[in-house]
């Protein structure tokens, strides 16, 4: 090794130089694990550093140069990572895949990033490279890890890692030089990464992403959080999203941790239960699985087992977030909340897998503040953090001790955060991206020439650097009097009441905010049960006055929330009335993935609204309805409107507006 | 089907069989061979002796005549242990499993034949039972990972779907590794999808451990679609015998399918 290239490999600037990095001084320590036939089997740093070298070579040997694109798909498997890091050794660029796309999708990606190879897990993805491979012209090779099911195919250019980094080792012994020799001509302004959004309108775009970009962001993300080497994550998003590739890839490496790879994608939740990470990261959906599930077994639980899960839940909502954020509790609280570690927190924690985490977090969407503070009240540290592609995942994430529901945090170390007068949120930050692949007009409309990045959601940042995200940028409107009016984020904190199943607002050029809601037949009927509220129909129980009551402190509820929020005061809701029947995808009301069709209800409605924007309290309808059978009737229904109170004292303290929504 | 398999020579030929239950004739005077490393199915309408057939074959039934050749030794009876013994694995047309033991569990008992390691040491887990257990576990485990139910490892499989419990079945003749697997209707009673999933399965078993398989199927589409040859039976004799686009078109087969007027005379 001549000394340049010695000192050029100090420098830790790639993730190949910091992979020889962690082999000199851990060299021991457990790099990866992957469960394979029902054991989880490991690597350690030094068999990792040969394996990927092997694999490079080999790579090398077929012609593999600088700048070429890789493309790499499939689940998350130890030598799909590798892959990456070999490809990166020789200063090739990974593009990782989405595994389950189609294969013209696939063929889109592969075609418009130009990939040379593609590195694929199994027969699956070979099958739909294959019948594509004709629209890939610039597709040389295909290479695959499991090797079930492609006995047979007789491809000259179909290769297994196996074959690869057999030569690959030859290779490395005819020419002992070059494999250091090439990592130590990458720089930190080298593109690193290209990660393909899945853009919800037209072609996804790739995005660039360099190698300071991912390292500086990952570094401050792991002193930010205090990541320490013995992590242990499970590593079981797709490697195609920047969040596994932040996770499972760069703060693994920087930090040095553990990822675990699952055994297939139906056995995650029990790989998950049987490594207890130490880290995890989800998007809220998970989360809320989780907890149906747990709440599904405790229906079939014993009598005592249900009565003691309920009296201790209780427990740990009045004050286990209050215990994991070292705030003071009364000492009874403090003594009920230990016992009920031993007796229901702790086997609870167990049975999910988070026994051991200290750190988890959730983003890509809101959560529910239900289920955000149920995991918290049990001493699990989710956390929610907010981040895009562009900005190597980190723009805001909440630090310990200023974890709210509604909130995403401050910004992150390094990050400079602004809302722009339009409302939308902007930042910069090291790890903002080089721009879009082929793409100059997309990436200047995304980042501006002195390095802000247009995020497309409206957003409020408070006083206290916290930043909110309320909606997508395009859906937000204005009231007659210039006040913003964000329906998503209002209709998301209605629907968050379990008595309520869908919300619709209008407010947009209007002079207030006027709301339509949609009772839960499951939640409102029980409760009338409970009540001994009599009723015929869904139409008659939307219609009670029991039922308005119920629906007008939720709305005020809400109002009180917006009240204590100086952009959005102004947006509290002045009249609602409560639909006469649910909202309902047959009838072109709602998307098939259950979004509300503003356009379609607002045609469809017009009377409604116009009611809401009146002075009467009642208004008659006729509403058009499709039967399941295909059959078209009338459902005719005199409607209450109702004015809601508004708020008017800005600053509500929190602890009240909490205490309420517990009790 | 032809993409570089190379079929060998006769593994299991069957000689002028004929089985009887008191009058009825259930086969009579049936021939045919099975090739290694091909899949055989065996078709016919109801009541033609598919099962019989199968049931001689692993020694369920005796023949009344006739004699069977596997691997160049002749038997006129073998008794079910000793065809398990020389390699002969079976599934069942109603799922045959023990219903409140786990997946695992199930595909362990499959291995029952090749323990070795006397009860006793097994019983006190030591010393050279340790490793056997050891070396099982992991054959089992190839089987799971090859069948993809890793996800029901330790699921009871009275709670599994059908489905799922014919995959089992599966994985518990495949931990014998038998030479010649005999599969009665594994696509019995299953949804398009399920079907899809067992004909890939199948397909990989004889293409990755180059297992001979004999099979009996309902679903035409399925037995054009992965037998390299088909033999027909019809009311106990065989009726055809080969390539399947040639069994197809044969018009005997077509007849006994389909029906003719049989002369009342």
């Amino acid at each position: 090794m001549t000394p340049e290239v010695g000192d050029a490999l100090k420098r830790l600037d790639t993730f190949p130089k910091v992979l020889l990095d962690l082999v000199g001084k851990r060299p021991d320590g457990v790099a990866i694990r992957e469960k394979d036939y029902g054991i989880w089997q490991s690597w350690i740093w030094r068999e990792v550093a040969e394996e990927v070298r092997a694999l490079a070579c080999g790579l090398a040997s077929f012609g593999l140069e600088r700048g070429d694109k890789v493309a790499i798909v499939g689940d998350n498997r130890p030598r799909l990572y590798w892959a990456m890091l070999a490809t990166q050794a020789l200063g090739g660029v990974p593009v990782p895949l989405y595994q389950d796309s189609i294969a013209d999708e696939m063929q889109y990606v592969v075609e418009h990033a130009e990939a040379r190879f593609a590195i694929l897990e199994d027969q699956e993805q070979v099958d739909k490279v294959l019948s594509v491979k004709e629209r890939c012209p610039r597709l040389e090779m295909l290479v695959y890890d499991d090797p079930r099911g492609l006995r047979h195919y007789r491809e000259s250019f179909l290769l297994s890692i196996d074959e690869i980094q057999s030569r690959g080792r030859k290779f490395h012994a005819d020419h002992p030089d070059l494999y250091l020799r090439e990592i130590s001509k990458g720089r930190g302004e080298d593109l690193s990464v290209i990660l393909y959004t899945s853009g919800t309108t037209g072609r996804p775009k790739g995005v660039m992403l360099s190698n300071d970009n991912i390292i500086v962001t990952a570094r401050n993300a792991n002193a930010g959080e205090r990541i320490r080497n013995d992590e242990e994550i499970l590593a079981y998003l797709p490697m195609a999203w920047v969040g596994d590739h932040f996770y499972s890839y760069a703060q693994a490496l920087l930090a040095g941790y553990t990822v675990n790879c699952p055994e297939s994608a139906s056995t995650v939740m029990i790989d998950l239960h049987e490594l207890g990470p130490t880290h995890f990261f989800a998007p809220p959906r998970i989360f809320e699985n989780l907890i149906t599930h747990v709440m599904i077994r405790m229906e079939d639980a014993t009598w005592i087992k249900r009565k003691m899960f309920e009296f201790f839940l209780d427990v740990a909502k009045r004050s286990g977030a209050r215990i994991l954020e070292k705030k003071p509790v009364p000492p009874t609280d403090r003594l009920l909340y230990a016992l009920g570690n031993v007796l229901v927190y702790g086997p609870l924690k167990d049975s999910l897998g988070f026994t051991h985490i200290r750190t988890a977090y959730t983003a890509g969407e809101a959560i529910g503040p239900d289920i955000f503070d149920f995991f918290r009240s049990l001493g699990i540290n989710l956390k929610q953090l907010y981040g895009q592609t562009e900005a190597s995942v980190y723009v805001t994430v909440q630090a310990d001790d200023e974890v709210e529901s509604d909130t995403v945090g401050k910004a992150a170390p390094g990050v400079e955060l602004k809302v722009s007068d339009g409302g939308e949120v902007m930042y910069r930050s090291p790890g903002v991206f080089l721009g879009y692949y082929k793409n100059p007009e997309a990436t200047k409309e995304t980042k501006t020439g002195d390095g802000w990045v247009h995020t497309g959601d409206a957003g409020i940042l408070g006083e206290d650097g916290q930043l909110r995200i309320i909606d997508r940028a395009k859906d937000v409107g204005r009231l007659n009097d210039g006040t913003m009016f964000a329906p998503k984020y209002i209709e998301n904190k209605l629907k968050f009441f379990p008595n309520v199943k869908e919300a619709v607002t209008f407010g947009d050029g209007r002079d207030y905010v006027g709301a339509f809601i949609n009772i839960d037949l499951d939640a409102v009927s029980n409760w009338a049960e409970r009540q001994g509220l009599p009723y015929t129909s869904y139409t008659d129980l939307a219609a009670k006055d029991e039922v308005y009551s119920i629906i007008q402190d939720h709305v005020e509820q809400v109002n009180r929330d917006l009240a204590s929020d100086s952009a959005l005061a102004g947006s509290q809701i002045r009249r609602f009335l409560i639909l006469h029947k649910e909202l309902d995808a047959d009838d072109g009301e709602l998307t098939r993935t259950r979004k509300v069709r503003r356009q379609t209800i607002g045609e469809r409605y017009d009377q409604l609204i116009e009611a809401l924007y009146s002075d009467g309290d009642s208004v008659s309808v006729e509403a058009k309805v499709t039967f399941e059978d295909g059959r078209e009737g009338f459902i005719d229904a005199d409607l209450k409107v109702r004015n809601a109170a508004v708020t008017s004292l800005r600053a509500t303290p929190v602890e009240t507006a909490e205490l309420s929504a517990a009790s | 089907m032809t993409n570089g398999k190379s079929i060998g020579d006769t593994l299991l030929r069957v000689d002028d069989v004929s089985v009887s239950f008191g009058a009825v004739a259930a086969l009579t005077d049936v021939s045919f061979e099975i090739r290694e490393r091909e899949i055989l199915a065996i078709i016919g309408p109801n009541g033609a002796g598919k099962t019989t057939m199968l049931n001689v074959l692993n020694g369920v039934y005796q023949p009344d005549h006739g004699t069977m050749t596997f691997n160049d030794r002749t038997y006129t009876r073998m008794r079910p242990s000793e065809a398990a013994e020389h390699g002969i694995a079976r599934t069942f047309q109603n799922v045959a499993l023990f219903r409140g033991m786990t997946t695992l569990d199930n595909i362990f008992t499959g291995r029952t034949l090749k323990m070795k390691s006397n009860l006793f040491m097994q019983a006190i887990y030591w010393g050279p039972a340790q490793k056997v257990e050891r070396e099982h576990r992991q054959a089992v485990e190839r089987i799971i990972d090859f069948l993809e139910i890793e996800e029901i490892r330790k699921v009871p499989v009275g709670r599994l779907p059908y489905g799922l419990q014919k995959r089992v079945e599966l994985g518990r003749a495949l931990a014998a590794e038998p030479k010649l697997l005999l599969l009665d209707e594994p696509m019995a009673g299953m949804n398009l999808e399920e079907k899809e999933d067992m004909c890939r399965f199948i397909l990989d078993v004889n293409e990755e451990f180059g297992t001979t398989i004999a099979l009996i199927e309902h679903d035409m589409g399925v037995v054009m679609d992965i037998s390299d040859r088909v033999v027909v039976l019809d009311y106990g004799r065989k009726i055809a015998d080969g390539h399947p686009d040639v069994v197809r078109q044969d018009s005997a087969v077509i007849d006994a399918y389909l029906g003719v007027a049989h002369d009342a005379a």
